[in-house]
């Protein structure tokens, strides 16, 4: 008897599995949404779109042109951070700024080396605020060579006395580039559009087309119905990922310093939590154009913007922070960017799949709950 | 004695609330009925009588507000998966997996339903070979005609026989021809099987080929019999008309039906006007030279509808629009619309090809086809929603070509679907439909109250639209549409989902319009509506077939008394027959 009733069960599941992935293959979109839709997003923001600011265009006013004064400055030729513009007449130089040729101005007075030698020499430097992120930037990069030029000549000119080096590092991210700091959180992004966004809609579809009213009058149990969603879904969802982690690792060298196989673990538990989401909303909406509406603002949106991946969590205001910290993106977020970026921190690591077992559990159970076999 | 009832139904009540509001409202009411194991029963009422309701709550898709439902011996709340497991149920939009083949459709089904290989072999070369899709197991569902899709649907609902098969309107939207092969697969099916069959539908001449009707209307259930039984309820009542000489059938059916005291129904149809007498006793009026027909099963259920109608709707329409006739009517030398040599292409697919006709002022001209047959295509064109790819088009006595806003100015459109907004009353609507078209304030005035008269809107102006009842819906789409005084209507599937009597008011509207001089253009899929038409063309996969007056056609097909679902079904089999012929001829 249990026998024949896991039979039905592995003959029907088997059925449906086969029809979605037919369907699957028919329609390029899951595929392209799926699959395709990482890599170019992987690629996009990987070399379009970064925080590090380089080749900063910036006028340079030379009002002292001795060598000593070029000596000082030569730290802006050559450097992949700046690309001067030597004018003669700040003037110009404003000229440059207002019409946002150059995004700084950087004056070197006329009684620049006169003053070098009584070691009390200053440059000025006009930054384009509009512009915050590059502002703060190009002021850091400045001050940083300014602060090397200095210990370079002060050895130069009194090398018997030693002086403490300040040496900046990024921990965790040796090179700042912001390619690293964006690889784990377009993952997350990803496993949100595949296992929210693109379950709900294929879900919803079945609602909207009536195929669930025809497929509900056979033996088929709702279980079954479930499971054929959540398994093609989830292989897809896996092959984005995958294809993400290669990209990574083999595109932009970015160190996996965890264990590769935790960040698969924490992967498939963010990933049952975002299918469960997704089910949930395609069966509260049961139209496409509702549930892509309600997956937008409640999944995608918020992963953007709340879980850290583009704003700091701790630069936010707490309110908003509260709500990052209530989303099962951030945790895997979290988690992702320690794992790859830090290393296994065990203590974050139980902690964040804690947190994402009871998201996944709570989800799909509530998939369980409120999809019925009822129309109407 | 339990067991043989299939379905057994007690005080069955359905309600559902409305959105953002503490009314209800009644889909069923207190229905009792009770459906016999191995019998064909078919449920017939108009749109809104509750019919898919009904069906899903047997399937267990719904569960009953109050009263108790029993199908196959069990109750249905908490057997639900039960049930399933031992009926079939197809819905009135079979949900076929459109990118999927037909034999992935069925054998996603099968697998479902656990049927063994070797006996899904026969069942499925067996359903194939009667549904005739044999020669495209490996065409991709999406790519059936509606016919097509509707048997693949059937052959799906019926890989296994099951105990009790629940068919919702399996024949809604499908051509002529394609519902008659229907119902031979269903009949030769309950033959072969003893199969148990609860069937709805709409169209009168299916109910008559089973063995049990049900007759519901607005949730509540008329009355339960054989066809037989439904006919003899018209026994005696039922006569014949001719109209005189040079009058349009449509004209004495208005007249007929304006005589309520003596005349419950009137219908135009084989050049004639069948009526149904308020009493058998009485003889029509003599003038009418009228002759006692056999009574059908329509017949029957006009009459249990009219009399629900006078039970519980009380404001029905009393104060109608003489219908003006001055005794003469010939065709008019005025053309109003002239096509000539009119193509559309998509792509490589010709929609409409080398298409000529006219229309003549105050006509009444009809579209008829099949699904995909070109009419809506041929529509939009003449309307100008649609450019043409190549011929000679003229609206009004204005090229379409080079001229489209003046022709607008001419037309008034009635788009299928309820197009005006919903949450604006019907004055506002009018309001802003008359500023649409430009229409200086004094006159959009005098033309409201009008249509508003015209239409018998009266006391419904501060109404929500979206929240009038079907019929009312349908006559605020056509007081807007007529609201700029436009020379040509055309009217796109405009009696699709409305009720039989309400579809008596909106042709005796049309009636009326005819007669004050609008010309008209309808497209239906009902083909005995072509009845009411002065004219008609018929057309099937883009080519015009046939064109003229229908008892023209009729004769032309050599069926003289016939009605027009026959003479469309001929038209179009000679057709495709030719078609073959021609293709045989050529290799």
């Amino acid at each position: 008897m249990i026998d024949k009733v896991a039979d039905g069960f592995c003959r029907r599941l088997k059925a449906l599995i086969y029809k979605e992935f037919l369907q699957i293959c028919r329609d390029s979109s899951s595929i392209l949404i799926g699959a395709i839709l990482p890599v170019v997003l992987i690629l996009l923001i990987g070399y379009g779109i970064s925080l590090d600011v380089k080749k900063v265009p910036m006028a340079v006013v030379m009002e002292d042109t001795s060598p000593t004064a070029q000596h000082a400055l030569d730290f802006l030729n050559g450097s992949e951070y700046f690309s001067p513009w030597y004018v003669y007449s700040m003037n110009e130089a404003k000229q440059l700024l207002k019409k946002r040729e150059v995004d700084a101005i950087l004056q070197v007075p006329p009684d620049f080396s006169e003053k070098l030698q009584k070691r009390q020499s200053s440059l000025q430097l006009i930054l384009y605020g509009v512009d915050s992120t590059t502002a703060m930037a190009v002021q850091s990069y400045i001050e940083g060579s300014v602060r090397q030029k200095n210990i370079a000549l002060s050895k130069s000119v009194f090398p018997q006395k030693g002086r403490v080096v300040i040496e900046n590092r990024m921990w965790f991210n040796d090179a700042n580039t912001s390619t690293w700091y964006f690889v784990p959180g377009l993952m997350m992004l990803i496993m949100t559009i595949v296992g929210v966004f693109l379950t709900a809609l294929v879900m919803a579809r079945e609602w909207e087309r009536g195929t669930l009213e025809s497929l509900f009058v056979t033996p088929v149990k709702l279980l079954e119905l479930l499971l054929a969603k959540i398994i093609p879904y989830f292989c897809i969802a896996m092959l984005g990922f995958g294809l993400c982690l290669f990209t990574a690792k083999f595109l932009y060298e970015v160190p996996i310093h965890g264990s590769i196989w935790i960040i698969i673990f924490a992967s498939v538990l963010y990933l049952f939590t975002a299918l469960g989401l997704g089910l949930v909303i395609s069966a509260i909406t049961k139209s496409q154009f509702l549930a892509c509406q309600v997956s937008l603002i409640v999944s995608f949106l918020p992963a953007l913007m709340l879980t850290g991946f583009l704003y700091d969590l701790r630069c936010v205001p707490e309110w908003i922070a509260r709500i990052g910290g209530v989303l099962p993106s951030t945790y895997y977020l979290d988690l992702l960017k320690s794992l790859f970026l830090a290393g296994n921190n065990w203590t974050m690591i139980i902690k964040n799949c804690g947190v994402l077992t009871l998201y996944a559990i709570f989800f799909l159970g509530i998939a369980l709950k409120v999809t019925k076999k009822k129309v109407g | 004695m339990t067991d043989a009832k299939i379905i057994l139904a007690e005080h069955l009540t359905k309600e559902f609330p409305i959105h953002r509001s503490t009314r209800k409202i009644t889909a069923l009411h207190e229905v009792d009925f009770s459906v016999l194991k191995g019998t064909l029963t078919a449920l017939i009422g108009p749109d809104g009588a509750g019919k898919t309701t009904l069906m899903r709550l047997i399937a267990g898709l719904m569960e009953p507000s109050a009263g108790q439902l029993l199908v196959l011996g069990m109750k249905t709340q908490g057997n639900e998966q039960n049930i399933q497991n031992r009926i079939s149920y197809m819905p009135q939009r079979f949900g076929l997996y459109e990118d999927l083949t037909i034999q992935e459709n069925m054998n996603l089904y099968a697998d479902l339903h656990g049927i063994d290989k070797n006996v899904r072999e026969e069942r499925f070369s067996h359903l194939l070979e009667m549904t005739g899709l044999k020669n495209f197991t490996e065409r991709q569902a999406g790519k059936l005609s509606g016919g097509m899709k509707q048997k693949l649907g059937l052959a799906c609902t019926l890989v296994r026989s099951p105990e009790l098969l629940l068919l919702d309107e399996p024949t809604v939207g499908v051509d002529p021809l394609s519902r008659r092969e229907l119902w031979e697969i269903l009949q030769q099916l309950v033959k072969e099987e003893a199969l148990s069959v609860f069937v709805s539908t709409a169209y009168m001449e299916e109910a008559a080929l089973c063995q049990e009707v049900l007759v519901m209307n607005a949730g509540r259930l008329l009355k339960r019999g054989t066809p037989a039984d439904l006919c003899s309820i018209a026994k005696g009542r039922c006569y014949k008309a001719w109209p005189k000489a040079n009058m349009p059938t449509r004209i004495l059916q208005t007249m007929l039906l304006d005589d309520k005291e003596h005349v419950v129904d009137a219908v135009p149809e084989g050049g004639a006007v069948r009526f149904i007498q308020q009493n058998e006793k009485e003889k029509p009026r003599p003038e009418l030279n009228a002759e006692p027909v056999e009574e059908r099963l329509e017949d029957g259920f006009m009459i249990l509808l009219h009399q629900d109608k006078r039970k519980h709707e009380k404001n029905s329409l009393s104060k109608k629009n003489k219908i003006f006739f001055s005794g003469e009517y010939s065709l008019s030398e005025k053309v109003d619309i002239e096509v000539r040599d009119l193509v559309r292409k998509f792509g490589d697919f010709t929609a409409v090809a080398n298409t000529s006709f006219q229309v003549h002022a105050g006509e009444v001209f009809g579209l008829l086809g099949p699904n995909g047959a070109g009419k809506t295509t041929t529509f939009r064109m003449l309307c100008g929603l649609l450019p043409i790819t190549s011929g000679f088009l003229r609206v009004a006595g204005v090229d379409l070509r080079t001229a489209r806003t003046q022709a607008r100015a001419n037309i008034g459109y009635v788009a299928q679907k309820f197009s005006l907004y919903g949450n604006l009353s019907v004055r506002e609507n009018l309001l802003f439909y008359g500023g649409a078209y430009g229409m200086a304030s004094k006159r959009l005035k005098r033309r409201m109250e009008e249509v508003l008269e015209e239409f018998q809107l009266n006391g419904q102006e501060d109404k929500a639209a979206g929240e009038l009842p079907g019929g009312f819906k349908q006559r605020l789409s056509m007081a807007v549409a007529l609201l700029h005084e436009p020379k040509i209507l055309f009217l796109d599937e405009p009696t699709s989902g409305i009720d039989p009597l309400a579809r008596r008011d909106f042709w005796r509207q049309i009636t009326v319009l005819a007669a004050k001089g609008t010309t008209i253009i309808i497209t239906t899929h009902f083909m005995e509506e072509a009845e009411y038409c002065d004219r008609i063309m018929i057309q099937d996969q883009g080519k015009l077939l046939a064109i003229g007056a229908p008892q023209e056609i009729r004769e032309k097909v050599g069926t003289k008394e016939a009605g027009m679902n026959e003479v469309f079904i001929k038209i179009i089999e000679n057709a495709r027959e030719r078609k073959r012929l021609g293709e045989k001829y050529d290799r």
